[in-house]
């Protein structure tokens, strides 16, 4: 039977549409299931961007300097906390809650960087592989399969010890983890945008085939990048927390929150707040990132459900 | 059956190949290796000699030569910090992560696959939805905060169990736990979909017309279609449980192979990680050739092409 | 309603509304539907796709697809019991073994992970209780056998991937029928078979019907196959049954126009190749049905009273009648 029917949800219509005007103008047909608007999770998002944006204005201390003096003082609220450390200080006196600001502008300036290179690289690959086709492509897709079965944080410690930490190298690291799974998707749609009309008649006019992939291919599948990019966010997250937290990532005293856990375990039976804290923060980003994610899809492109 | 394994064991090899030489090139990236293979404070002479067992002063392909023969010997290097074969340290420390991981792959499979059976039942019901809370919330705490958390609630608060260390079983539960809790988000989400997909078919129709129960078409015929996309994810899973060790072996100071390779890593310990990666590889690929064999078992359409 | 005697009719459907409650309305998919099938017959049921045949099929089973199906009317007497009163378990209990039927599409009917065997089994179990295996199984080679699978021993242990279209297809006709029902639908069987394994299938499932005296209700959209297989045709047009009555006479003496189009648009074989025609237009919106004659928008004849009030059902024969206001009785 082709008729189906889905659970019935509460249905918010259009009451976004000047965001979506701006973000993705050529959207035709509204989906047929309309998801409830995750509020909870963009603002947990936007309150963590903000703090990034403008954690120099926002953070109450320095996340650098030591205050030893002050060492591994519990939150304001609890027991011999002071105010002024509104979450606590770790072992050398520095505040959570600055440390906390600051880390998250690493961790998003991380996921910008790695999504735009691993993305970038995935995107292409993908194009040229679904485009181009024969041997191109199932060269290409060998690699992909073989980035499937190895796990990239190995190529990424090793990455870290050949090259030195660094933002570069973490950088790197995370695009390695990330490219495979854009190249698949796009490589993917791509071959289902060149049975279409339009190519042939790009075809047809004499366009050459780089000119076809970027003015005809390229733009169709940006609905399916933005995807992608969106439900990937946690992913470069958590592998760039991992990554500090295994030593392999932005070298201390920048504070990111990966090192702060690793910095706090040892201490976690007289001071559970330094390592408990940032992993906190990492949930609900990871959380909300993939919540609105997952809106995002059902929005966009309801066919990538199976990722 | 035959040749299925005789082609995949072909990939391997050229998997594990590319493996050696990004390992290789890697390695000569930045500099002079010896750098890299050798203590700070090396001697001159130490520094000669593996200059010259290396062939650092032939050509780039020699030493590549080198490399890969040396590795077919068995010969991974020597490890910096613990001046042994480094092949030697890992296959001292490999037992003890390879009994953590089936207990993980089992706690994964015995909780995530019932509960997406259970959540596609129970489409857009409660049950559902508190699988998907649980699902959701399984991908995005990052596994060692997990670990440390667990270590705070059940060792450090309750006093129940050991927070690091091998020993009696009461050593395994937490380690477990922190390396199966993605999986069992994992093995639920797939599970969930594949059920849902599996449902509407025309068979599991078939097999209700037959007058079949409930029980049967869901758990026999529904189930048993279901888990092929399943067992296709075990190689991603496995890369996962790798990774996943690693970290839980961090937190937990558990002497596997996952300590040793953030060892390697924190003491820039060069030839170690090296062997370490390429070994790992192996295993890897070796775990996958299980798992295409298995899979060839549940799906007769791979056995028998 | 039936002028036949009650013990003879194995399947009789009063009045059913099968609808899908969507959020957009409501879908009526089966609209007031109502037949009978006596024991040995063969009912054919006919019309355009999307016309309800296959949901008609799926509400005597009660297996309506999930998401918003649900049977709101109308009775389904098996035996005189209406078993759209049983409890689920009730049902299970009939299916298979009373009632049973044979899905359209062979590829993907058969489970692909279990042998022919296993699956043959099942469906003997049902009837063997306390059977040894081996016992079922010898069933299950003979239940092959019986719908021409050649060696059938060799077949038993296959798996659906093994096997041709046709020959999957008469696996699932032995597993329909290895319950024993007295009703076995059949919806569209042999669709997707190749036109020279669709007459041996139909021939096939004649002689299974004449061995064992089932009735079958054949759901199909191709009247050739109609007049090649059964003895009384319902013809259904957008949700209801508009005309039914002996194959013979229908063929010679439609009455209901659009059983005259329906007859028109069939290839003939014979006298001279005229025009095929086809029928003009669309049928009625499920969602939006009017309150007249449903075929009114497409009929040549439409008068004004079509368009007002559904038409009565009119008895234009033995056991034959139509649902049209330009029909008169004899």
């Amino acid at each position: 039977m082709a008729i189906v029917d889905r659970p019935s949800r509460t249905v918010v219509q259009r009451r976004w549409s000047l965001w979506r005007a701006m973000v993705w103008p050529r959207r035709e047909a509204a989906p047929r299931r309309t998801a409830r608007v995750p509020w909870i999770p963009i603002v947990i998002i936007s309150v963590i961007v903000i703090m990034a944006v403008f954690a120099p204005l926002l953070a109450p201390h320095s996340p650098i300097d030591q205050t030893l003096r002050d060492k591994l003082l519990p939150p304001a609220w609890m027991l011999g906390g002071k105010d002024k450390y509104f979450l606590g200080t770790d072992a050398f006196g520095r505040d959570i809650l600055s440390r906390l600001i600051y880390g998250a502008r690493v961790s998003l300036i991380v996921a910008l960087l790695a999504l735009t290179v691993g993305g970038g690289v995935g995107l292409a690959i993908g194009i040229v592989a679904g485009y181009v086709g024969g041997a191109v492509d199932s060269i290409l897709m060998r690699l992909v399969d073989a980035a499937f079965t190895f796990p990239a944080i190995l190529f990424a410690l090793l990455l870290a010890v050949t090259m030195g930490q660094g933002l570069g190298t973490l950088v790197i690291a995370i695009s390695l983890l990330l490219w495979a799974t854009f190249a698949r998707v796009i490589r993917g749609e791509v071959l289902a945008l060149r049975q279409r009309d339009f190519v042939a008649l790009a075809k047809v006019r004499g366009c050459s085939s780089l000119r076809i992939m970027l003015t005809h291919i390229l733009p169709n599948v940006l609905n399916t990048f933005m995807v992608l990019v969106t439900l990937n966010i946690g992913v470069v997250i958590i592998a760039e927390a991992t990554l500090s937290f295994l030593g392999a990532g932005i070298p201390p005293p920048t504070p990111t929150w990966g090192l702060m856990i690793s910095e706090g375990r040892g201490r976690i039976a007289e001071a559970w707040w330094v390592a408990l804290i940032p992993g906190i923060a990492i949930t609900l980003l990871v959380l909300s990132v993939n919540l609105f994610g997952d809106w995002l899809r059902d929005r966009l492109d309801p066919r990538l459900r199976q990722l | 059956m035959k040749r299925f394994i005789a082609r995949r064991l072909m990939q391997g090899v050229v998997l594990l190949f590319m493996v050696a030489t990004i390992v290789f090139f890697l390695g000569r990236l930045t500099g002079n290796p010896v750098d890299l293979m050798l203590p700070e404070d090396a001697t001159a002479e130490d520094r000669a000699q593996l200059t010259q067992t290396l062939g650092l002063d032939g050509p780039l392909s020699e030493q590549f030569l080198i490399f890969i023969g040396k590795a077919l010997h068995g010969d991974l290097g020597t490890s910096i910090r613990m001046k042994q074969p480094a092949a030697q340290a890992f296959f001292d420390r490999l037992p003890n992560t390879l009994v953590l991981i089936p207990w993980a792959l089992l706690l994964g499979m015995m909780l995530g696959i019932p509960l997406g059976v259970v959540a596609a039942l129970h489409r857009g019901g409660w049950l559902d939805r508190a699988a998907g809370t649980v699902a959701v919330l399984g991908v995005a705490m990052p596994s060692f905060w997990l670990g440390v958390l667990l270590i705070f609630v059940f060792s450090v608060e309750l006093g129940w169990l050991p927070s690091s260390r091998m020993g009696g079983p009461e050593h395994y539960i937490l380690p477990v736990i922190t390396l199966g809790t993605f999986l069992v988000a994992g093995f639920m989400r797939i599970t969930r979909s594949a059920m849902l997909e599996v449902m509407e078919s025309e068979f599991v129709k078939l097999a209700r017309i037959k007058g079949l129960s409930e029980t049967t078409v869901i758990w026999k015929h529904c189930l048993r279609n279901a888990l092929i996309p399943v067992l296709t994810l075990w190689g991603v899973f496995v890369g996962n449980l790798i990774t996943g060790a690693i970290v839980t072996e961090t937190v937990f100071a558990w002497p596997g192979i996952g300590r040793l390779t953030y060892e390697a890593v924190i003491y820039r310990d060069f030839p170690l990680l090296q062997a370490v990666i390429i070994l790992k590889s192996i295993l890897i690929l070796g775990i996958n050739l299980g798992v295409d064999i298995l899979y060839a078992y549940v799906d007769p359409r791979i056995r028998l092409a | 309603m039936s002028d036949t005697p009650p013990g003879d009719t194995v399947l009789e459907v009063r009045d059913l509304h099968t609808h899908f409650f969507l959020r957009r309305g409501v879908v009526k998919a089966v609209d007031g539907v109502s037949f009978s099938l006596k024991r040995g017959e063969v009912l054919g049921l006919v019309g355009e796709s999307g016309c309800g045949k296959s949901l008609t099929a799926l509400s005597l089973m009660r297996l309506l697809p999930k998401g918003g199906a649900r049977t709101i009317k109308g009775e389904v007497l098996l035996g005189g019991e209406n078993i759209l009163q049983h409890t689920p378990a009730e049902m299970r209990e009939i299916r298979g073994r009373r009632i049973s039927m044979v899905l359209q599409d062979p590829q993907t009917s058969l489970n692909p992970v279990f042998s022919v065997g296993d699956q043959l089994r099942e469906a003997i179990e049902r009837r063997r209780k306390g059977a040894s295996l081996s016992e079922i199984m010898k069933e299950a080679v003979a239940a092959l056998r019986r719908v021409e699978i050649a060696a059938p021993e060799q077949r038993i242990g296959q798996y659906p991937h093994q096997m041709s279209g046709g020959m999957k297809q008469r696996v699932v006709g032995a597993i329909a029928i290895s319950g024993e029902p007295e009703v076995l639908i059949a919806d569209e069987p042999t669709t997707a078979l190749d036109v020279t394994i669709q007459l041996q299938y139909l021939k096939l499932l004649k002689r299974l019907q004449a061995e064992n005296g089932m009735a079958i209700l054949f759901i199909t959209h191709d009247f050739g196959v109609v007049g090649r297989m059964c003895d009384r045709v319902a013809v259904m047009y957008a949700g209801r049954i508009v005309e039914c009555g002996p194959v013979k006479q229908i063929f010679e003496a439609p009455q209901h126009p659009y059983t005259r189009a329906l007859i028109a648009s069939v290839p003939k074989m014979t006298g001279p190749a005229g025009r095929l025609t086809t029928i003009e237009g669309q049928p009625p919106s499920l969602m939006d049905l009017p309150v007249g004659c449903r075929f009114a928008s497409r009929c040549a004849l439409v008068e004004q009273r079509c368009l007002d009030a559904y038409p009565r059902s009119v008895r234009v024969g033995d056991a034959h009648t139509a649902d049209c206001w330009k029909v008169s009785p004899p």
